[in-house]
Parts: structure tokens; C-alpha cells; sequence
């Protein structure tokens, strides 16, 4: 009989315990769900969870389950066609209430889903999806600021009534100041300075006239590229949204990437499309001497007026004459003003003196805000709109709003509700100043692939681990039987690990967690080993067990040390199916040194270790 | 069972020249394999378009490739993956080229050969990304290298250090040239089995020099030949254990898991056979050879100004 710490048998059953129950969610497997959320983007409340549920009772749609998860309702169906049956439902009974995504959602029961037990999540490989890989332009948001710093000086040199002979780019990170006379050179600067006190200039005096070039700092054109970026992944959001994918990501990757991935989306070319739309705003005085929907009724507007259709429906007239556009949109966000929601916008300084001069002359009357959208159509898609090749734009009033008061640059938009604000300020971050895109990198996997990938990758692991163990048995007898009790463990507690820190599976995956068990028995073959020699030596079997685990014990450090710099190298510089691999693969190493050291002790020592008498190991 | 009823004494060191022969050999052959007949580099490397397609019925390949021949893609390679009703069709568009657009046409091509035919996977990868890609890799090659290099050297002693670069240098060398004279598809999946098997291979040369450590202290006697060869021995089955079960789990990784992660199941395979072997006949001979002696190895307590520590 041997002693052994009860405090570490208490760990490894405590972790083990841990273990299984975070890994549990994984053994039910996912079923095809819907994913619905109010149109108004307002959170789910039971009320509408009911009214749902009763349009598909209605219907005699069966159910498996619903509930509310975050802002969403979750419907959860025993198969596709009564998931895409309920879908038609629900749209049918209740158009434009709801936003409704195919999606799955594990079938584990309810109580799990309460105490936030989560299954790991799968990537796109193994559940169909599509990757895009987008590069922002941003030399070309560098251009826009500096064509928009032009118009602003030339508004600030008419003001301040400086002659000048022109103003132009100047390569590419200035903008030149021609004047007729050198004895202004000092009013300019004064005048930019005025207006900016950081501003960074150069001065000239050439015999009769002068030049004041602006240049831009690299901080500036660093902050603009990371504005348009940022930009760029707002609007890349929105418009995933708007495709009504669950769980998509958006990320920046690197200095001007970003990388979108939707799972589940089956047509790449209509998330293209729908991602790669270029959107912008204009600001309008409506038309309220003239009848919209005579106007409409009639297929004429009165002169001076456009007929535009709103959001929500019906017709409007607006002034042909414009206040603002969207280029001069400096930043949008949304807030609340005295308790109502309101979006803050905020214009540059061209926009600003219009926007004055409008508002002062037409208190009390109501403006417009037109969205503009430019998309890529296929030849055979419809388009609202106007159509020039392959490209379609359409045009709809988001809101109309009365004008309370005079202001200038930045101004607020009320009238809307909490989410209808939050959604305007992304629409109006994202049809302003947009920097172009370009697609760089695109991967699809359908979702029948994604399947087989899954069933094959499982069925790699499954057979893998029981030639292990038939192996491990016939070799090491009932040590043998141990060891793959040791390795289960380390299944057990690798996807609770994944589960717990919501680690992407993919295929590569995969192979990396069938690559550590061949590995993680590594450890064990380490300890029998040095058993066995220890026995061999002549010692007698519960020194043999001691002396093999703690003379293995620096071997089984050394070699998963390596193994694990190999692994975080991977992770650290590897992207996509690469870093997939790296993940399983080093907490891989992590769990099986556990189970090895740990674990495998603990069961040697219950089942060998606490007889008084052991003449033999079965080994 | 045991793969060696009793302590086994093979004699390693004095035949290490006969290794280094075998080794020596094997290298220059791949190296100039990867010369003559360079990587199969996928198209994370190269950038470019991959389909794979899905027929309702056995793929008659020599018209699949004449559609596409007919949409002006003649060097399309195409081949069938995995079963006869898979497809994978390869092109590599010129520099410049909207790739995406590419992946649509030749999508359209195929499906108006056979309007059945399921899209199941694409991959477009644009010519920079696939140099960036190629320049990560290689970069996390060198710096895994490197990391490894300076554990081993602080752990142990850097003549031992040297011994599992070598053979750490020696394992993908082989793996690369393997792939070179099959010609068979290097992919993203592959570089980073490439780097799992220096992590591999590694271990198994750390379990080696551990005992060598042990052995060298614990034993006064016998040459640094005959006591690393006595560490061999005694690591000896567990290396093959460790092999048969890693093997175990690549071969059913390589027979069921697809066409997908080919590159990577032949690479691992390939690779832990080279890395038994290399940890076996190729490090402690180079640590030999280097001339380790049991001083090497003492925890570091000497009297300062020793004139043992002269060479």
C-alpha cells in the first residue's frame, strides 16, 4: 500500500466532475432552429414569444423549443422542413414584425441552456458558411478627407474674404493655398489656425503672391484610415444583419483588413452583393404645399419636387433642391435627448453653413433624410431603382422630421424609437465616407460538405481512439485498460475546455485533438515504461508505481514544453484552418498533462494502490 | 506484450556514421527533388480559385474539362476528389485578375454542362494574400525553430540543443521532399503539420536526452558512446509505443477524414516516421559527435577559474 494525497484524488474527481458536465451539451448536437428579432430592433418580450408560438400552433407547426436569448427568440425544430414551414408562417401571419434567420441551435435540454452550459462552436467548415477576406482602401479615404478639407478652406477664405488663385491637392498628404498677394500668407495662417491650433503648415512668399500648404500629421492620416476602417466594419455589420445571419463576425485583421464570416449563408454572391453595396444619405426640405400621393397617383411631381417612397410605405414629396449630403457627414451616433432616443450627427463645415441657413429659414417645417444605396444586381434581379449596368441604386426616405430649432454642424434627429436611432446612426455611419473595398480572399464550404466533414472527422477520432485502446490493452494489459480511461478523461476535459472558452471547432481542429490523444498517450507510455523498469530493477510494485511517475515526470514536462511552443508559434502567426489546429493542439497538451500526471495516477492509485498486498502488476 | 522481452543493447554510436550516411543521403535527394521538381503549392501559397463541384452521377472528367476549355479556362486542372462524383477544379488566374469574378464564371461554365452539378466548397485566394501567406508560414517556421532551439539549449546543453535542431532541420526536409516527388497538393493544412511534426519529433529526442541526462550522471563509467546508447535502449519502447499510437491516430485521420486534410495526414504520417527515426540514429549521434561528456551536463556549481572548464 502506497500513500497518495487525498486532496489530489479530491482535484481530479472535482475537475473531472466539472468536466463532464460543462463538455454534456456537446453529446446532443444541434437541430435546425429560426433566429427571429423585432423589426424595430426592440429586445423580445414574452407577449410577442406568445404571439409567435401561436402563429405556428395555428398552423400546427410542431415546436421542439422556444425561448429568448439575448434580444432574440430562438425556435428550435425537429427538422428542416418543418423549421423552413415555419418560417413561411410566421412571415406570412406577421410581414415585416420580424426578422427571421435559418440558423441551428443545440437540441441540449432547458436546464442546461439556464445555468449557461454552451457546446462548442462549430466553424465554418464543418457547418457550411462563407469567408470573405475584404482590403479597405485607405489611401483613397486619405483622398476623401483631403478633397473635404478643400471645400472647407475654400468656404473659410470666401469668409474671411481672402483672394485666392486656387486650392489643390499637394501630393498626397497636403493641400496647397495659391494667393494672389504674399501679404495674406500671415492672414491664412492665422485663419487655419484659428480653426485648428494643431494644424501643421508650410509657408511660401514668391515675389508677388504666397502659398500655404496644409499637411497632414501621421497621426492624422493614421486616425482617418483607422476611422474609415472602423466605418467599414460598422457597415459590413449592419449589412450582415440585414442578411439575417446568426453569429456572424466581423473583424479587422491587420492594418487595413477585414475578415466577415457567415455561417450558414449558402450563396456567397448574394452576401457579396448585399456587403459590397455603397450607401449615402441626403438631407431634404419636404414638400408639404403639394399632395404626395396626387403627386403619386398622377406619376408626376410638382415642379421643383421629386416623389420619393418612404421606408415604411407611402409616398412623399421632397425639394429637388439639396441641403446636405452624405460626404459632408463628419460622424453619426446614436443617444437619448431629454429621454427620447435621438441620433447625433455630426457635418463639416461646408455642410454646417447650409445646414444653418436651412434650418434658420424653415423652423417648424419638416426635412427629410434619403438613404441611397448602391448595390451589385445580376442581370436578372430586380431593382426599385435606377439601373446602370450591373449596378442598381435606390433611393427611400428614412425619416422625416420636424426642424425645432437652428443649428449647424452637429445637430440630433428625434422621433424614433431606441432601436430605430441605433440602427439610423449605423445606416448614416455607414452611407458616409465609406472607404472602397476589395475582395482579397473568399472560402464557401455548403452546408452538405460542412456535414460530411463532421461525420468523417468524428468517425476519425471514434475509430483512432479505439485502436488506441485496443492497442493500449493488449500491450499494457489492465494498465492498458487505465490508460484509455486516461485518455477518455482527456476528451472529456479537452471539450469542456473548448466549450468553456467557446473555441472554434474546424476540421483542422479535428485532426488536432485526434493528433493530441495519439500524443496524450505519450505520457502514459512514458510512466509504464519506467514501471516496468522499475520492476525489472527488482523494486517492488508500489515503489515501481511512485518511481515511474516521478522519474517520468521531467521527460513528460520536456517533451510537451516543445510540442507546446510549436503549437502557440502556430497560434500566434497561423490564420484560418492553421490557428484551428493550434488551438486543439495546445490545449491538447495542457488537458493530457493533467490526465496523465494527475488523472492516470489517481485511478493507478485506487484500483493497485491501496491493496496491502500487490505481488504483480498487471502491466 | 512488450516489443522487447528484456533490456535491449543495440549499439547505436558506433554505427553513426552509417546514419549519417542514410541521412545525409535522403536530404540531398530532397533537396534536389525540391529543386528539380518544385512543391505542388496549393493555393493558399499561389492564390487562385478552387471549385469543388458535386455530380449526380460519376463525372465524365475529360468533358468537365471541355466545358471549361469552351469558357476559355484550358489550364484548369481538374481532377475528381475523393469519389467519382466530386470534382476539384484548380485554376490559377494571371496577376491582376479578379479572382472572384473568375470562381463565377467557371462556376457558370460547369453548371451549364451539367445544371445538377452542387456547388460543395470554393476558395478564392488573391495572388498577395497567397504570398502573405506563404511569408507567414515560413516566418512562423523559423521563429518555432528558434524558440525550440533556445528551450532545448537552457533545458539541457546547447551541444544536445544542436543535436535535436539538427534533427529537427532533418524531419521536414524529408517531409518536403516526400511531397515533392509525389507531387502531391501542399496546402496551409500541410505547413502546419510540417510544424507539428518538429514539435513531435522534438518530443521524442527530449525524452531521449532526458535519460542521456539521467544516465550521464548516474553512471561513472563507460564512454559518453556506450552510455548515450544505453539511454537509447532504455527509452527504446516507449519511442516505438509512443510512434505505434501516434500512427494510430494519423492513419485513421489520413483513411477517413477526406481528401481535405491530405496534405496534412500525409505529412504527419510521413513525418512521425522520419521523427522516430531522426530522434533515434540522428540527435544523440550529432550530441556524440559534439563530444558530450558527463561534465556537460552537471548542474552548473563550479569553483570559478577551473582549469577544467578549459577545452
Amino acid at each position: 500500500m502506497h500513500s497518495y494525497p487525498a486532496w489530489r484524488l479530491w482535484l481530479v474527481a472535482i475537475v473531472m466532475l466539472l468536466a463532464l458536465v460543462l463538455a454534456l451539451p456537446n453529446v446532443f448536437g444541434d437541430a435546425p432552429a429560426l433566429h427571429l428579432s423585432r423589426d424595430d430592433r426592440a429586445a423580445f418580450t414574452e407577449q410577442s414569444q406568445s404571439a409567435v408560438t401561436g402563429i405556428l400552433e395555428a398552423k400546427a407547426i410542431g415546436v421542439d423549443a422556444a425561448f429568448i436569448e439575448g434580444d432574440r427568440l430562438v425556435l428550435r425544430f425537429a427538422d428542416v422542413d418543418l423549421q423552413l414551414a415555419a418560417r413561411d408562417a410566421i412571415l406570412e401571419a406577421a410581414p415585416r414584425e420580424y426578422l427571421v434567420a435559418l440558423s441551428h441551435a443545440p437540441r441540449m435540454p432547458g436546464w442546461m441552456r439556464a445555468v449557461g452550459l454552451q457546446p462548442m462552436s462549430l466553424g465554418l467548415d464543418l457547418r457550411g458558411g462563407v469567408y470573405f477576406l475584404y482590403e479597405v482602401d485607405v489611401a483613397a479615404a486619405v483622398k476623401q478627407l483631403i478633397a473635404s478639407l478643400e471645400r472647407d478652406y475654400r468656404t473659410l477664405l470666401r469668409d474671411e474674404r481672402i483672394p485666392f488663385t486656387g486650392i489643390q491637392p499637394d501630393g498626397t498628404d497636403g493641400v496647397r493655398i495659391e494667393l494672389r498677394s504674399g501679404a495674406d500668407v500671415d492672414r491664412v495662417d492665422a485663419a487655419l489656425r484659428k480653426r485648428d491650433p494643431n494644424v501643421t503648415l508650410e509657408t511660401d512668399r514668391l515675389g508677388e503672391g504666397g502659398a500655404v500648404t496644409v499637411r497632414l500629421t501621421p497621426d492624422m492620416i493614421k486616425q482617418r484610415q483607422d476611422f474609415a476602417i472602423q466605418q467599414n466594419i460598422t457597415t459590413l455589420r449592419n449589412r450582415v444583419d440585414e442578411l439575417g445571419v446568426t453569429e456572424p463576425i466581423v473583424a479587422r485583421q491587420g492594418v487595413d483588413r477585414i475578415t466577415v464570416q457567415l455561417p450558414g449563408v449558402q450563396d456567397p454572391n448574394e452576401a457579396l452583393r448585399v456587403l459590397g453595396a455603397t450607401a449615402t444619405l441626403e438631407f431634404r426640405l419636404v414638400d408639404d404645399q403639394n399632395d404626395a400621393l396626387e403627386a403619386e397617383r398622377i406619376g408626376r411631381a410638382p415642379l421643383g419636387s421629386r416623389l420619393y417612397q418612404r421606408r415604411e410605405g407611402g409616398p412623399v414629396l421632397l425639394k429637388r433642391e439639396l441641403i446636405v449630403s452624405g460626404e459632408q457627414l463628419v460622424d453619426a451616433s446614436s443617444g437619448f435627448s431629454e429621454g427620447q432616443p435621438a441620433v447625433y450627427v455630426k457635418l463639416d463645415a461646408r455642410g454646417a453653413s447650409e445646414m444653418l441657413d436651412t434650418t434658420r429659414e424653415n423652423l417648424g417645417r419638416p426635412m427629410a433624410v434619403v438613404f441611397i444605396e448602391t448595390k451589385r444586381v445580376a442581370e436578372a434581379e430586380p431593382c426599385n431603382g435606377v439601373r446602370s449596368g450591373n449596378e442598381c441604386t435606390e433611393e427611400e426616405v428614412i425619416s422625416v422630421a420636424t426642424i425645432r430649432g437652428v443649428f449647424s454642424s452637429n445637430f440630433q434627429i428625434t422621433g424614433l424609437l431606441a432601436g430605430e436611432a441605433r440602427e439610423l446612426a449605423l445606416l448614416l455611419r455607414a452611407g458616409s465616407l465609406a472607404a472602397p473595398l476589395y475582395i482579397v480572399e473568399q472560402r464557401t464550404v455548403g452546408p452538405s460538405l460542412g456535414q460530411d466533414n463532421v461525420d468523417r472527422g468524428f468517425k476519425a477520432l471514434v475509430i483512432g481512439l479505439i485502436g488506441m485502446f485496443i492497442f493500449l490493452g493488449v500491450y499494457y494489459r489492465r494498465f492498458g485498460i487505465a490508460a484509455s480511461v486516461v485518455l477518455f478523461m482527456n476528451m472529456v476535459l479537452l471539450t469542456a475546455l473548448m466549450s468553456l472558452l467557446q473555441a472554434t471547432l474546424s476540421l483542422p481542429g479535428i485532426a488536432g485533438i485526434v493528433l493530441t490523444v495519439g500524443m496524450a498517450a505519450d505520457a502514459n507510455v512514458l510512466i509504464y515504461e519506467r514501471i516496468r523498469e522499475e520492476l525489472r530493477n527488482g523494486m517492488s510494485p508500489h515503489a515501481a508505481i511512485n518511481a515511474g511517475f516521478d522519474k517520468a515526470f521531467s521527460a513528460i514536462a520536456d517533451s510537451n514544453t516543445t510540442t507546446l511552443i510549436a503549437g502557440i508559434v502556430l497560434f500566434t502567426f497561423g490564420t484560418g484552418p492553421v490557428r484551428g489546429f493550434a488551438v486543439t493542439l495546445c490545449l491538447g497538451i495542457l488537458t493530457s498533462m493533467f490526465t496523465a500526471i494527475l488523472g492516470s495516477r489517481a485511478i493507478i492509485h485506487l484500483v493497485w494502490g491501496r491493496r496491502r498486498k500487490l505481488d504483480a502488476l498487471p502491466i | 506484450m512488450e516489443f522487447f522481452k528484456k533490456q535491449t543493447s543495440f549499439r547505436f554510436m558506433p554505427l553513426r556514421r552509417r546514419w549519417y550516411a542514410i541521412s545525409g543521403v535522403l536530404i540531398v535527394a530532397s533537396l534536389l527533388l525540391l529543386v528539380v521538381r518544385p512543391l505542388n503549392l496549393g493555393i493558399d501559397f499561389t492564390g487562385g480559385v478552387v471549385l469543388e463541384l458535386g455530380f449526380p452521377q460519376a463525372a465524365d472528367l475529360d468533358q468537365v474539362r471541355g466545358a471549361l476549355a469552351g469558357a476559355g479556362y484550358e489550364d484548369a486542372t481538374v481532377q475528381s476528389f475523393g469519389t467519382a462524383r466530386d470534382v476539384l477544379v484548380r485554376l490559377l488566374p494571371e496577376e491582376g485578375a479578379d479572382v472572384n469574378a473568375v470562381g463565377q464564371e467557371v462556376l457558370a461554365a460547369l453548371q451549364s454542362y451539367e445544371p445538377d452539378a452542387k456547388l460543395r466548397r470554393t476558395e478564392v485566394v488573391g495572388a498577395q494574400i497567397g504570398r502573405e501567406l506563404g511569408e507567414q508560414g515560413a516566418l512562423a517556421a523559423l521563429f518555432a525553430f528558434l524558440m525550440i532551439m533556445a528551450y532545448v539549449a537552457v533545458r539541457f546543453q546547447w551541444k544536445l540543443g544542436l543535436g535535436s535542431i539538427v534533427a529537427a532541420l532533418h524531419d521536414p526536409i524529408l517531409v518536403l521532399g516526400f511531397f515533392a516527388a509525389t507531387q502531391l497538393t501542399f496546402d496551409l493544412p500541410a505547413l502546419a503539420a510540417i510544424l507539428a511534426v518538429v514539435g513531435y519529433s522534438l518530443n521524442d529526442t527530449v525524452v531521449v536526452f532526458d535519460r542521456i541526462r539521467e544516465r550521464f550522471l548516474m553512471m561513472r563509467k563507460g564512454s559518453s558512446a556506450e552510455i548515450i546508447d544505453l539511454a537509447i535502449n532504455d527509452t527504446l519502447s516507449r519511442t516505438l509505443m509512443t510512434s505505434v499510437t501516434t500512427l494510430i491516430a494519423v492513419f485513421s485521420l489520413l483513411l477517413i477524414a477526406g481528401d481535405v486534410l491530405k496534405g496534412f495526414s500525409v505529412a504527419l504520417a510521413i513525418g512521425v516516421f522520419v521523427g522516430t527515426y531522426s530522434s533515434i540514429f540522428v540527435a544523440s549521434s550529432i550530441a556524440l559527435d559534439l563530444k558530450l561528456t558527463a561534465r556537460d551536463l552537471m548542474p552548473v556549481q563550479r569553483e570559478k577559474g577551473s582549469v577544467d572548464d578549459m577545452p
